[in-house]
């Protein structure tokens, strides 16, 4: 599927996670390489360690990851994913994760940033289909430029249905074009913006309080068994300890 | 009478009880990031592109006829935090009781009978719209002019700034609200045919950490 050209490359990866740690299905695809790593206990682990240099302007990427009833799997990548312009610059790249995890399954999609350098359009969707007894936590960031750099488009789109019903919903736009994207109810000069999300069914009888974490971030109760951590910084290191500094709560109430 | 009553309907002076709240205005301000008309335009052009869209696609559908209670799901999923779903249903519930006075309807009885405890604001706006006949880009307008506009007004109060100078922002962002209505009212349109998720989802971040803290300040002068 790897077809390089102005068109940009399309390329669909797999994961399919089953009970006891096994990988059924890891299928890499050019530019988005799989990597098992190890993991203790009932863990699978995977890093994704190729999408560093994509996505490109054209390119059309996407990644699947099944966890099956009973399963737990956890997600990573080994660096920052960078926009880049590429070389079709008019086209946006895309790229689409598909997230299911079933009855008394738990992922953790825990990515490294993305990167949205100057030029560069990338819109994203996350879409994650939860069984009503299944967990989840998934942290999104976003830097907005390379060090002292103007950020080019990026547009995220997270949706998030538990049980058939929609639990999280939200979809984020910055960078030259899009209106009032860096004045004071959006972004308010920060380049760094990110957040966490933990779907768990015991939040249901004990959910998480409502915390202010200094100024730019928060961690709220969702309207179900779930809480976020949603922060904005000026960098991606200050964005990282205010979401472990909401983490940290969330753990304590769980 | 449909552009008079989308005329009340839109009016700040129309006792839903707007007038009470800054859409983030207060919180803002206090962080310094809005200190006089250019920072005021930034703030309301984001505002309206984001959670003035997402409200006026909810309004929209609602006013075309899809289920409340799946749009007020909708907007639970649109709005993390617990401050300011707290305040788009008691909105919503002042919205109800005044439009249930001005234009009796038997649908808006049999929703304030079923939603005891309100319904989201937006998803009210457009149930009123339909019972006076307007269409779901009145609609549309009306939430996206609310959105925009609330701030506005709030900054004039909190900052002392120029009601010119304000006014200015607003009317320069007019092609803006019309665009927000059309994206709202063609996603709205998709309801029936691909559920809510069709429905935008914009949010802005600070809006959302702001308000929190916002709600437990021991002085204020705007409710949220």
């Amino acid at each position: 599927m790897n077809a390089p050209g102005r068109a940009g490359v399309a390329a669909h990866a797999r994961i399919a996670a089953a009970p006891g740690g096994a990988l059924p299905v890891l299928r890499s695809e050019a530019p988005l390489a799989l990597r098992r790593t190890r993991a203790a206990g009932p863990w699978a682990q995977v890093a994704v360690v190729g999408a560093m240099s994509a996505p490109l302007g054209g390119d059309r990427l996407r990644l699947t990851a099944d966890v099956a009833a009973g399963a737990a799997l956890r997600v990573g990548s080994a660096a920052a994913t960078l926009a880049l312009p590429g070389r079709a610059p008019s086209e946006p790249a895309t790229y689409d994760i598909a997230l299911a995890v079933g009855e008394g399954g738990e992922l953790r999609w825990l990515p490294e940033p993305v990167i949205s350098v100057r030029g560069s359009e990338l819109h994203t969707t996350t879409r994650v289909d939860l069984a009503a007894g299944a967990r989840l936590v998934l942290r999104e960031e976003q830097v907005l430029g390379r060090a002292g750099e103007e950020p080019g488009r990026l547009r995220a789109r997270l949706t998030v249905r538990r049980d058939g019903r929609p639990l999280f919903d939200q979809q984020l736009a910055f960078g030259p074009g899009t209106p009032g994207w860096d004045g004071g109810a959006v972004l308010g000069g920060h380049r760094a913006v990110g957040q966490l999300l933990v779907v768990d069914p015991r939040l249901a009888d004990a959910p998480a309080e409502a915390r202010s974490l200094g100024g730019t971030a928060v961690l709220t109760p969702l309207a179900g068994p779930a809480a976020l951590v949603t922060a904005v910084a000026d960098d991606a290191l200050a964005l990282r300890r205010l979401l472990e500094r909401g983490a940290g709560y969330l753990c304590r109430t769980r | 009478m449909s552009t008079a009553a989308l005329l009340l309907i839109a009016d700040g002076r129309f006792p839903a009880g707007g007038h009470a709240h800054s859409g983030g205005m207060e919180a803002a301000i206090r962080a310094g990031r809005v200190t006089g008309p250019a920072t005021l335009a930034a703030f309301c052009s984001g505002r309206l592109h984001t959670a003035g869209l997402t409200a006026a696609a909810l309004a929209a559908a609602a006013c075309g006829g899809c289920d409340p209670c799946d749009l007020d799901e909708a907007a639970d999923a649109r709005t993390p935090s617990p401050a300011l779903r707290a305040t788009a249903r008691r909105l919503g519930r002042q919205l109800l009781r005044a439009a249930r006075a001005t234009w009796p309807a038997p649908h808006l009885d049999a929703v304030a009978a079923e939603h005891p405890g309100g319904l989201h604001q937006p998803v009210v706006l457009g149930l009123a719209a339909r019972a006076v006949g307007l269409a779901p880009r009145d609609a549309a307008l009306a939430a996206a002019h609310e959105a925009a506009g609330g701030p506005a007004f709030a900054a004039v109060r909190l900052l002392g700034l120029d009601p010119f100078d304000a006014t200015a922002v607003l009317a320069r962002l007019a092609p803006d609200l019309d665009r927000v209505a059309d994206r709202a009212t063609a996603a709205a349109a998709a309801v029936p045919r691909h559920g809510t998720d069709a429905l935008p989802a914009a949010s802005a971040p600070l809006l959302d950490i702001t308000a929190e803290a916002h709600a437990t300040w021991p002085v204020r002068l705007f409710a949220s």
